[in-house]
């Protein structure tokens, strides 16, 4: 959790972690537009269980139109989505929620008048069903089953190391935290797979380790699927187990960090050419 | 210095989540509880029961369900007062067309439909949000004011196109009509004013609130979470205006005894409005300071020159009252945007750390 962690004990793939193993989610030959602006290609890529996934690029290459397909926010035109072996034309928000696909936003978009706890405690929705009879008496069934829920968030707290805010509204925590805790609600829903929108951006380097330490601890110890945008080239190839490359909508590379490092069409893109 | 949290340990999550996990609140609130049921009726005289007390426990009641609502799910809605007719004019064809069921029954069975009816009216609030929802919740304000003055059925063909709230009995006890005590009324008011109240405080710190709220903070996040907006915003339309419908029918029944369809028009709605956000939006205890505040600060303004022995001319006085009031509404929203909910917040963290500035 500190500087002194070195780039090998940060790599998954330095530390023995063991190899991805089926597909989780398919994307097959996606397009998606808006009007006459296409902002996405022609794109396909997979992501294997228990892997981090990376997706790069330069600003406006698609990214986080990817990931709001993959989640359903966003309906492409185009391509299938194949998840968990189900093919599917699009997702559906519900569906996708509901199916285990949680996500962190590029902009944090917590609830900013509810707690920490209340926030995390929102990531556990879907999983509460007590209805609207139980939950006016209180006492009882809805009692119980916020308290059993109660439990699990309290995990994801002390997981994060953010036991002192736990009822402090988030609207006033500082940038950092509000990160951190945009994940433990994302964890909440206890995901197959997370999709992580620049976990990044803003962090100073202390932040930016304790985050990766805690995306590294998520992928092994939850095993949960991660797939990751992300601008910061040094925590990109140190995380991640594949990357797939956008750029202007089309995918110009895919493979483990190395390769894409090294593939001409990624400098092209991130470094531009002469014409 | 005597509002502390200081030695009180919480050892579980029960505790830990309690409505109000401090001690002292506790105490307040059974305080407030006790002043209600056993000390005004024992005190109060008629005029207090039902100018005062009568009017401010339905206004808050009017308040919570709009506070369900705008404070709690974040669609503005300017159809409270239409909302809170459909409640009083449900309650009387339903006591007309049942004349021996218990009419506390009836009142309470009317706030269904002004619950369906608010569902239909929050159908918009899918595509609509924010300032263009509040224009097509005033729809709904003038359709149904419409509906109370056209369709007669609604008030029984009555020639003075008022409804008039026959005699009734609860319990051997008279409880609505011209005769009724004004103490009968007031505890019926009261109980479910405050029944209702709990009741709501307990659902919105559960999974239903907490939905609601996501729904206000962050739609998109919320969406993606899994909440269904259109079921969630229904739910919280049909929740809030099953209790305007409620304060709308006591109205009528505990407090006017007759209404007109100008009973419930849009000054209603803004009327209830301004309760809410002077109190506090998403605050219960906000609901009921600002009622108190919009309803009983005129009515003691208006007492002052009488009590000081100036002798100043009735529309004098109603003039002064409201400009008074209205500065003060003001200076508060200047000083706290957030309302009376907040300033009392802040005043209770002061008096917590008391006599450190923090």
């Amino acid at each position: 959790m500190n500087a002194l962690v070195s780039e090998k004990e940060l790599s998954p793939a330095a530390a023995g972690a063991p190899a991805a193993g089926e597909e989780l989610l398919r994307v097959d030959n996606v397009s998606l537009s808006f009007g006459g602006v296409k902002a996405i290609t022609n794109i396909s890529f997979d992501i294997l269980e228990g892997e981090i996934r990376a997706i790069i690029g330069p600003n406006g290459a698609g990214k986080t139109s990817m990931l709001n397909v993959i989640n359903g926010f966003y309906h492409p035109q185009e391509g299938t989505i194949t998840w968990q072996g189900k093919v599917r034309r699009k997702m559906k928000p519900y569906e996708a929620a509901s199916n285990g696909i949680a996500r962190t936003f590029q902009n944090v978009a917590l609830f900013k008048g509810m707690t920490t706890l209340d926030n995390i405690m929102s990531g556990r929705s879907l999983k509460m069903h007590k209805n609207f009879f139980w939950q006016m008496l209180w006492r009882g069934p809805a009692e119980a089953e916020e308290i059993e829920h109660r439990k699990k968030v309290e995990d994801i707290i002390d997981f994060l190391e953010i036991q002192a805010i736990r009822k402090t509204p988030v609207g006033r925590l500082p940038y950092g935290l509000q990160k951190r805790v945009e994940l433990g609600r994302a964890l909440a829903m206890e995901p197959d797979l997370l999709l992580l929108d620049e976990p990044m951006a803003g962090m100073n380097l202390e932040e930016k380790e304790d985050m990766s330490r805690f995306i590294i601890d998520v992928n092994q110890e939850f095993g949960t699927t991660i797939a990751l945008i992300e601008h910061d080239m040094g925590v990109v190839m140190d995380l991640s187990d594949r990357v797939v490359v956008l750029d202007y909508g089309k995918k110009i590379a895919d493979g483990p960090p190395e390769e894409v490092q090294a593939s001409q069409a990624v400098i092209d893109a991130y470094l531009g050419v002469s014409h | 210095m005597f509002y502390r949290e200081a030695g009180q340990f919480k050892t579980s999550y029960q505790a830990d989540q309690a409505l109000m996990p401090i001690r002292q609140d506790r105490i307040g609130l059974a305080a407030i509880l006790l002043i209600a049921f056993v000390a005004i009726p024992f005190f109060a005289n008629d005029f207090f029961l039902t100018s005062i007390m009568i009017p401010f426990l339905v206004f808050s009641l009017a308040a919570i369900g709009l506070n369900v609502l705008t404070g709690f799910c974040g669609q503005l809605s300017l159809g409270t007062g239409a909302f809170m007719g459909v409640g009083a004019y449900a309650a009387y064809k339903l006591t007309t067309i049942f004349p021996d069921a218990n009419v506390i029954l009836m009142v309470l069975l009317s706030g269904v439909f002004s619950a369906g009816v608010g569902a239909i009216f929050g159908l918009p609030s899918l595509r609509i949000k924010g300032l263009y929802l509040a224009v097509t919740t005033l729809a709904a304000q003038f359709f149904l004011e419409w509906c109370f003055i056209r369709i007669g059925w609604l008030y029984n063909y009555n020639a003075s196109g008022a409804i008039e709230i026959p005699h009734r009995e609860a319990f051997g006890v008279v409880v609505s009509g011209a005769e009724s005590s004004p103490l009968v009324r007031y505890f019926i008011v009261l109980t479910i004013t405050v029944g209702i109240a709990m009741l709501m405080a307990n659902v919105l710190r559960g999974r239903i609130g907490r939905s609601w709220m996501m729904i206000r903070d962050m739609d998109i996040a919320a969406e993606l979470m899994g909440i269904r907006p259109l079921q969630t915003k229904l739910l919280a339309f049909a929740v809030s205006s099953y209790i305007c419908g409620v304060a709308g029918a006591m109205m009528v029944f505990f407090w006017l005894n007759a209404a007109e369809p100008s009973s419930y028009s849009i000054q209603l709605s803004f009327q209830v409005l301004f309760m809410v956000i002077l109190g506090g939006l998403g605050s219960l205890a906000g609901a009921f300071m600002g009622a108190a505040f919009i309803w009983i600060l005129p009515v003691f303004l208006k007492f002052i020159p009488g009590v000081l022995g100036f002798d100043v001319a009735a529309e004098a006085v109603e003039h002064v009252t409201f400009m008074i009031v209205g500065a003060l509404i003001i200076f508060f929203l200047i000083v706290e945007p957030h309302g009376f909910a907040r300033l009392w917040q802040i005043g209770k963290q002061k008096l917590r750390v008391w006599p450190f500035p923090y």
